[in-house]
């Protein structure tokens, strides 16, 4: 295929990881050691997960492994999720359920309604993209709940105070929520093919597929972006909500989280 | 001494029967039995950190006791539709809480489908003119969205107000007028002259104690320290 890299060319395009690295040394960033460890776990894990892929895509292999591979992706994606919002509460059952609300609408439809066919090679690629985007609005919509309710407490008491049901008190910031998770998608959906060329076609296109065939995958694929951010975030939302608040309507306490230690240290400015 | 529980006593409107709550393992209030009266103004005092906001809390169930009860007008809180109680027991804050929007979108979240004449009838009480409706919230001065805060706490028709310190914020000016308002509203009388509404007031200021509380409860570090007339124990430095 005209699209192949061979492992020469992989050797090769580490020149442009170069690059960063001595953009890195030569403006003083710090962060040689952290590019190229980024780096190199990339390409293993990368590696890694095609070869998982090709023995468990093979149209020989039963389509049970394909459920096998989404599963585990699917528990991993919660996990992922409990670390980075360690401040939402119980996070781990909220993203599982939020996950299975968006497999369902974007798989359903997809699979259902036979906008792919149903097989290995088209199950794995797009439940991974429903999970990955699941998993970031979860945390980002999560931690975005949380924060609200705990930082805007004296309003939402106020309207508690006023007789209005903990869902309705929780709306605002909820429906802020979901905006703002939603809000950078569309951004993306609306500038795609004018202001950049998306990841899947740009893919599609360098391994020699059709541009117009690149282009029907990366609809479809941006449109399961948009199904999956919105369940996402809404499932969470209002799961949310039923856990912040007591059965009889009182917010619960929303300690602040500890400050997480610097993953690539800090840089203090140079004495003048 | 009666041997009835301290909240199902004649004339009394919220009673605390040996109430103690507790957060991070820190006892905000413990042991506190007290009855609220169901007539005119009661003062809450007691030094900062005493339980004064808690207690009013509990009023409304926005706080929940962890050992002990909290009656209204005899009935347990933990058994009664919050809701419908928290519109009968309004709570105006320490410092007021503008929701986004109008003056009029804020006093629609107390009573939706209300109409303008409706509203401004509940600016009226609060000695607001009309055309305050249509202005920004955010944009009120501290005196101005406190009475709003009122006007939308009273146009749920409440039958008692608990006021948390609510004129800590304002000018001694607009803290008389409120002052007088709320009196207005207790004893009703003034342009309101509806039927009067029994105040829980939360206070640190002694000579506002004396304007205007007829019944103090003390509390410190969590205890209740006194209760009786203001009358009665102006001649001890207001504290009973």
């Amino acid at each position: 295929m005209s699209g192949d890299v061979t492992w020469a060319g992989l050797v090769v395009s580490l020149l442009l990881v170069a690059v960063a690295v001595a953009v890195s040394l030569a403006i003083g960033l710090r962060l040689e050691r952290a590019l190229a460890w980024a780096t190199a776990r990339a390409v293993v894990q990368l590696l890694l997960v095609g070869w998982g892929l090709a023995l468990v895509i093979d149209p020989a292999r039963p389509l049970l492994w394909s459920w096998l591979w989404v599963a585990a992706m699917t528990a991993y994606a919660g996990v992922v999720a409990r670390r980075r919002a360690p401040e939402v509460p119980r996070v781990l059952p909220l993203a599982t359920a939020a996950f299975a609300a968006s497999a369902l609408v974007t798989l359903g439809i997809l699979f259902g309604l036979r906008v792919f066919p149903l097989e290995g090679r088209t199950l794995v690629p797009v439940a991974g993209l429903m999970v990955g985007n699941a998993m970031n609005a979860t945390v980002l919509a999560g931690r975005r709940i949380v924060e609200q309710l705990r930082d805007q407490r004296a309003e939402v008491e106020a309207r508690l105070a006023l007789g209005q049901p903990s869902s309705r008190a929780a709306r605002p910031y909820l429906v802020a929520a979901v905006r703002t998770a939603l809000i950078p998608q569309i951004e993306t959906t609306r500038a795609v093919g004018l202001v950049f060329l998306p990841g899947a076609m740009t893919g599609l296109i360098l391994a020699g597929v059709d541009p117009v065939d690149a282009v029907l995958v990366q609809a479809v694929v941006m449109f399961v972006v948009l199904a999956s951010v919105a369940t996402t975030t809404t499932v969470v939302g209002l799961g949310l909500v039923r856990r912040l608040f007591t059965a009889d309507h009182r917010l619960l306490p929303l300690p602040r989280p500890a400050e997480p230690a610097a993953r690539y240290g800090t840089r203090t400015a140079a004495p003048s | 001494m009666s041997d009835r529980p301290t909240g199902d006593r004649p004339g009394v409107l919220f009673g605390f029967e040996d109430v103690g709550v507790c957060r991070d393992g820190r006892w905000i209030l413990r042991h506190v039995t007290a009855g609220i009266s169901a007539a005119g103004v009661t003062a809450v005092v007691g030094p900062s950190g005493s339980g004064k906001t808690t207690l009013l809390r509990l009023c409304n169930r926005l706080d929940a006791p962890d050992e002990g009860t909290v009656r209204y007008r005899g009935r347990d809180l933990a058994t009664v539709d919050v809701l419908a109680h928290r519109r009968q027991v309004g709570m105006v804050f320490q410092q007021p809480v503008m929701f986004g929007g109008s003056v009029r979108d804020n006093l629609l979240v107390a009573r939706p489908g209300a109409d303008d004449a409706r509203l401004a009838r509940a600016l009226a009480d609060v000695g607001l003119p009309p055309s305050v409706l249509d202005a920004q919230a955010a944009r009120l001065s501290g005196g101005e969205a406190q009475r709003v805060c009122l006007a939308r706490t009273l146009i749920t028709g409440p039958e008692v107000l608990l006021l948390d310190e609510p004129t800590s914020a304002l000018d001694p000016a607009t803290r008389l007028a409120f002052e007088h308002l709320v009196l207005d509203l207790a004893r009703g009388t003034g342009d309101r002259a509806a039927r009067p509404v029994p105040v829980l007031w939360v206070t640190h200021d002694d000579d506002q104690l004396r304007r205007v509380a007829d019944r103090v409860l003390a509390l410190d570090a969590g205890r209740l320290t006194g209760a009786g007339p203001v009358r009665r124990t102006a001649a001890e430095g207001t504290r009973p």
